[in-house]
């Protein structure tokens, strides 16, 4: 009957119980909607990092992540992969790459990239030149002269397929060489700085080049589930102990992303509570109002011998009522909202250049993350209970002369 | 054995600087079944007096007794206990929660005594046939009459079987007929149940229904007969 009672209660005054509603509503849609905006876009950036060029995992040859000359090399790329096959999970993808820095000039224009050698048949679902070229043709694996470059340095090259393009850089033994490729195809990046950034050529035309014979500058392993590669990582360094390898995990190489995930749980608390401040306003005004109306009431249930446990309890149940329900409809709207625009993403395109600064795609595919939901819940239902709790006392603590007196 | 007793009650009311003794040194006893009126001008102290009775407020010398149980021995809960088992009210206005249904507001006081949904539908049904209002048990407060509301307050005081039931002015908001329905329930309760019935009033009908009549003026008591 205390619910019966409750649920009553809560329509006494409709437009008052769904003015609080629509602000429980808002506020938990907000959490949620957005915080799976947030988390979409984070999930981005990390796809992203591990896509351009960096894997879940690395290999360097040891002295090679702080100084990337190419005198540093894994002689043997395929005996490596033989000793750490066994620590790779499920669907585990890898390809070894050589990298160098390099100077790309033609008659107009020249500028400083990496020059990366790649096995076009390993790159797929490894980085993103695995998803093959938007003009022209991909490279072949047996290509001597042939390289892929992006979008944006076409144009700033102002150049097009079928032309020449010099590449110089250094050998093994520490000489300036240069070799003429042709274009070949164009790549495109979410990110223009990708496409000024990264040439593709053959491995063995880059090998060739730089006098590498068979040595790779890095081995890129990507895992299917990011969250398992501290563990594999570990594995692998197990594997490998006493060689001149030297292992990396994306957190060691994109350091900025790391930390950025690191704060985004912490600020996604913060966001919370933010927003339910702003609600809580709403929630103890009301409640308040609702109490003072009800002030003889509430003394009228004293005189009868209602104790004031019972008056506090009451009111928390109205305030609980009206939380879960606001909370329900909230949850209802923000995951529908977060499911339809899971399938098509949203298009920031507007704001794409700031994006693309941030490392961050101009569409953004929500995340809905189980532990967010149960966050925004919790704080709405344990918080909105709390500050109901003071128009609750004040109902439970008036005395019934007090309220037989008020008007 | 009388089932209330008040003696030697003192209260001060403060209204800013000003002290207002709303009762001084009241010494009064009332035997279980009576059916008395305390009446008295406006500002004369019988509300005062009552909430004293019912435990509603403390006085600050002397002390009540009802049903063998002396306030000044007991704490809130105590008190709220006691006004829920042995004492009813019946007050003036505002008498019943308006979300509930004339049925429900007599069942509340049992739900709070923890008695079982089914006893609870029968006595307050039962009880509503007492005060003529079978036909009106869905009915919520608002598509009452006034006079309907207080009969339903009375089965409410009633249902519980208080030793004694408390009304501040209960005709005070009814014309003199629908007043008068609601006294002779009230009378014929107090016959066939023995509960004993304690009014404040100023009302005349009240009075003359009365068997006892306490007179109140400035707090004090001016007279008290029995008829």
């Amino acid at each position: 009957m205390e619910f019966q009672i409750a649920w009553r209660n809560i329509w006494r005054n409709p437009r008052r119980t769904v003015i609080i509603m629509i602000a429980v509503i808002i506020g938990v849609w907000t959490m949620i909607a957005l915080t799976s905006l947030m988390r979409g876009m984070v999930a981005d950036m990390l796809d992203r990092g591990i896509a351009t060029l960096t894997g879940d995992i690395k290999i360097y040859p040891a002295g090679f992540h702080d100084d990337p000359s190419i005198s540093f090399q894994i002689n043997d790329a395929d005996f490596v992969l033989s000793k750490i096959a066994n620590a790779f999970p499920e669907d585990t993808q890898y390809a070894s790459r050589v990298r160098v820095n390099a100077i790309a000039s033609n008659a107009r224009h020249s500028a400083g990239l990496t020059l990366v050698g790649i096995d076009p048949g390993q790159e797929k679902g490894v980085s993103f030149i695995g998803n093959g070229v938007l003009d022209g043709r991909m490279i072949s694996r047996d290509d001597k002269n042939a390289i892929v470059v992006g979008q944006a340095l076409l144009e700033k090259f102002e150049t097009r397929i079928g032309r020449k393009l010099i590449l110089m850089s250094q050998d093994r033994q520490n000489e300036i060489t240069s070799k003429a490729y042709k274009i070949v195809g164009v790549f495109r990046s979410k990110l223009a700085s990708t496409e000024k950034q990264f040439v593709f050529v053959s491995k063995s035309s880059a090998q060739n080049m730089l006098g590498m014979e068979n040595g790779v500058s890095e081995i890129s392993i990507v895992l299917a589930d990011h969250e398992k590669t501290g563990r594999v990582a570990e594995s692998i360094s197990t594997a490998l102990n006493g060689s001149d390898l030297e292992i990396y995990t994306w957190k060691d190489l994109l350091p900025m992303l790391k930390s950025y995930m690191e704060v985004f749980d912490g600020f996604i608390v913060l966001w919370f509570l933010v927003i339910f401040v702003a609600m809580a306003f709403g929630i103890v005004n009301t409640m308040l109002m609702a109490v003072y109306e009800r002030m003889r009431e509430f003394g009228l249930l004293k005189a009868l011998g209602m104790k004031p446990a019972l008056i506090l309890r009451s009111v928390l149940i109205e305030s609980g009522i009206i939380l879960a329900i606001g909370a329900f409809a909230g949850n209802l709207l923000a995951i529908g909202l977060v499911m339809i625009i899971a399938a098509t993403g949203i298009d920031l395109s507007a704001l794409a250049s700031g994006l693309e600064y941030a490392g961050v795609s101009s569409i953004i595919y929500p995340e809905l993350v189980l532990k967010d939901v149960f966050l925004a819940n919790g704080v709405v239902m344990v918080l909105g209970l709390a500050v109901s709790i003071y128009p609750a006392v004040k109902a439970s603590r008036i005395t019934p002369v007090e309220a037989m007196a008020h008007t | 054995m009388p089932i209330v007793e008040v003696k030697g009650v003192d209260k001060v009311y403060h209204q800013g600087d000003t002290a207002v003794h709303a009762l001084d040194n009241i010494h009064l006893s009332m035997d279980a079944g009576s059916f008395a009126a305390i009446a008295g001008p406006s500002g004369s102290g019988k509300t005062t007096l009552l909430n004293m009775i019912g435990g509603l407020d403390l006085p600050d010398h002397g002390d009540v007794i009802v049903d063998g149980r002396h306030f000044s021995e007991m704490n809130q809960s105590q008190l709220a206990q006691l006004r829920l088992n042995r004492i009813g009210f019946v007050f003036q206005a505002y008498n019943l929660i308006p979300v509930l249904s004339a049925v429900e507001n007599v069942e509340y006081v049992m739900l709070l005594q923890g008695v079982e949904k089914a006893e609870r539908r029968d006595r307050a049904m039962a009880m509503l046939d007492e005060v003529g209002l079978t036909e009106k048990y869905d009915n919520r407060p608002a598509e009452l009459s006034g006079g309907q509301q207080q009969r339903v307050a009375v089965a409410r005081a009633i249902v519980s079987n208080p030793a004694i039931v408390l009304a501040d002015e209960p005709t005070a908001n009814l014309d003199s007929k629908t007043g008068e329905g609601l006294l002779r329930i009230m009378a014929e309760m107090n016959e066939r149940r023995n509960v004993t019935f304690i009014f404040s009033t100023h009302d005349k009908m009240v009075m003359d229904y009365a068997h006892r009549l306490v007179l109140l003026r400035d707090g004090m008591i001016d007279d008290d007969r029995s008829k």
